[in-house]
């Protein structure tokens, strides 16, 4: 459960990117958040596993209050959250199963616990057989679905992706997004900020419009609603 | 930190120390000159302070009577020096006697002083223990004083240089280690932040996972640790030779009998594992005071 109250995000350098939201996200949803570019989707997104930090307003995760949350408790947080990424953020010289693991590994996982559950994630995001590869040698695609194995490694209640398939061509977008749905129908809240009018307009979710660092629409089932 | 966790940030650890080649072999470089100059110090230091309290506790006070003064007064100047404070024991010994122990002492050539037995030139001396070697100067002062004393001497002159000089040795020896180990220190945590700035995006991307500072720390600590270790090899290696050649050969050519150097066996392995220590501590600090700014991601 997501819950966002008078949310508002200045940047340092004076520029502000949410200008007051007030939402509410259920566990087990699956939210697109669209909108121009510079309209805050990245900010909302990066607020919800405290790569920011709110300059006024209330953020609950599963009844954590993110604001005054404590510096040290941010990566118990982050490890209930799993992000993922248009630029996928893989570490370069570690192997495919290396990158999963290591996020078993923050959790002190026990080791033989890590090398079933790595081979699981693997299995699901189908990259069982390019495990000893490094990410250079991936394709965009499969370097997206390491990150989102690495994600939902240690089961994590919420998904947040910020453009996932914003460099990837349409059909292996659609391999993502079909690998995204399979998480959302085990239980796990997806919020996805994207572009991809094709997929939004298609696979019918809420939609969370973002304009101006306000949210302008919010529906269910709704549409992508931008020419381009 | 749980236990199963430690196998993988040594395993980690130990692979950095294999994936940044040359900044692996510039490190122990840096950890091996500054242990080599550490070790001769300290070697020279070990010895040079076991020599002066050798020297310290043979320091005593040698009384010389005037051959005028008669038995009783001689007896009577002995109980006034036993009432000295810091006096620990108070010995006569009569002209005969020293004369005999100064022709022991030379050998063949005091045979010379066999002449000297008729007219013996000497004069009889009490032989004054002081409780601590420092006291010997004010029970010298007191004692001249006394009646029937024709002269004191304790080896003022050495002693005193002797003294000094341990102290300059001693404060100039310490001074260049504790600098040589911040200067390897720096060195080890520089070269390490070189490779640490192609680590930076993954320091980011490991918090963004939810890696604790000290989870990202651990491997830093072990790869410090190893480099260390490893720089530390060639150091104890050469002094070990280089002691045992000075200790057991040049030993024997040169006839040290001044200069007692500290036993081989249990020296170099308490000097081994100094060096050790040093040696694991510049890795630590410098590999761990590397990650530091980068852990605020
Ligand atoms: N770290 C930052 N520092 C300063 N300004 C930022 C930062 N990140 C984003 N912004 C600004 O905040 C606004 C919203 O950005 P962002 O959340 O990235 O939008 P979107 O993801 O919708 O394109 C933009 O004007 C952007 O320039
Ligand atoms: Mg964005």
């Amino acid at each position: 459960m997501i819950e966002m109250q008078g949310v508002y995000k200045t940047y340092p350098n004076g520029v502000t990117a949410l200008n007051g939201l007030d939402t509410h996200i259920d566990q087990g949803e699956f939210v697109y958040v669209v909108g121009p570019s510079g309209a805050g989707k990245s900010t909302f997104i990066k607020l919800i596993f405290r790569e920011e930090k709110p300059s006024k307003g209330s953020i609950f995760i599963n009844d954590i209050d993110l604001a005054s949350m404590k510096e040290k408790r941010i990566p118990k947080l982050r490890r209930k959250v799993g992000v993922v990424y248009q630029d996928f953020r893989l570490l370069p010289r570690m192997t495919v199963y290396e990158n999963v693991a290591f996020a078993l590994e923050v959790i002190e996982e026990h080791p033989a616990n890590i090398r079933t559950r790595v081979m699981d994630v693997l299995d699901q995001v189908r990259l069982k057989n390019k495990a000893r590869f490094i990410p250079d040698e991936l394709s965009g695609g499969e370097q997206q679905r390491v990150s989102i194995a690495r994600a939902i490694a240690n089961r994590p209640r919420i998904l947040i992706a910020d453009e996932p398939t914003g460099n990837l061509d349409p059909e292996t977008s659609w391999e993502i997004m079909h690998i995204l749905e399979e998480i959302n129908a085990t239980g796990t809240t997806i919020l996805m900020a994207t572009h991809n009018r094709e997929i939004v307009n298609t696979v019918k979710k809420r939609v969370i419009a973002i304009e101006d660092g306000m949210i302008v629409r919010d529906e269910n089932r709704g549409d992508y609603g931008y020419e381009i | 930190m749980k236990f199963r966790t430690t196998g993988r940030h040594v395993k980690e650890g130990s692979k950095s120390v294999f994936r940044n080649g040359w900044m692996t072999v510039s490190a122990i470089g840096a950890t091996t000159t500054t242990l080599l100059l550490v070790g001769v110090f300290l070697a020279v230091m070990l010895n040079l302070n076991e020599f002066a309290s050798s020297i310290e506790e043979d320091i005593e006070v040698r009384v010389f009577i005037e051959n005028t003064a008669n038995e009783q007064q001689v007896d009577q100047l002995g109980e006034k020096m036993e009432s000295i404070d810091n006096v620990a024991s108070v010995e006569y010994s009569s002209k005969e006697e020293e004369l005999e122990g100064l022709v022991d002492s030379l050998g063949d050539q005091g045979q010379a002083f066999e002449l000297f037995e008729q007219t013996n030139p000497l004069n009889d001396v009490y032989i004054i223990d002081p409780t601590r070697p420092t006291a010997a100067d004010s029970i010298a002062s007191e004692v001249n004083n006394l009646n029937h004393v024709y002269e004191v001497d304790y080896g003022e002159e050495i002693v005193q240089r002797i003294f000094t000089f341990n102290d300059y040795a001693r404060t100039i020896g310490l001074a260049l280690i504790i600098g040589l180990v911040f200067t390897a220190i720096f060195l080890i945590s520089n070269t390490v932040r070189i490779t640490i700035l192609a680590r930076k995006k993954e320091i980011g991307i490991m918090k963004l996972v939810g890696a604790t500072n000290s989870f990202i720390r651990w491997p830093f600590f072990i790869e410090g640790m190893l480099l260390g270790l490893l720089g530390s090899v060639i150091p104890i290696a050469a002094l070990a030779g280089g002691y045992y050649y000075l200790y057991y050969y040049l030993r024997d050519s040169i006839n040290f009998d001044f200069v007692q150097l500290l036993p081989f066996n249990p020296f170099i392995w308490q000097l081994s594992a100094l060096i050790l220590a040093i040696g694991v501590f510049i890795g630590i600090w410098g590999s761990v005071m590397s990650v530091r700014k980068f852990l605020k991601v």
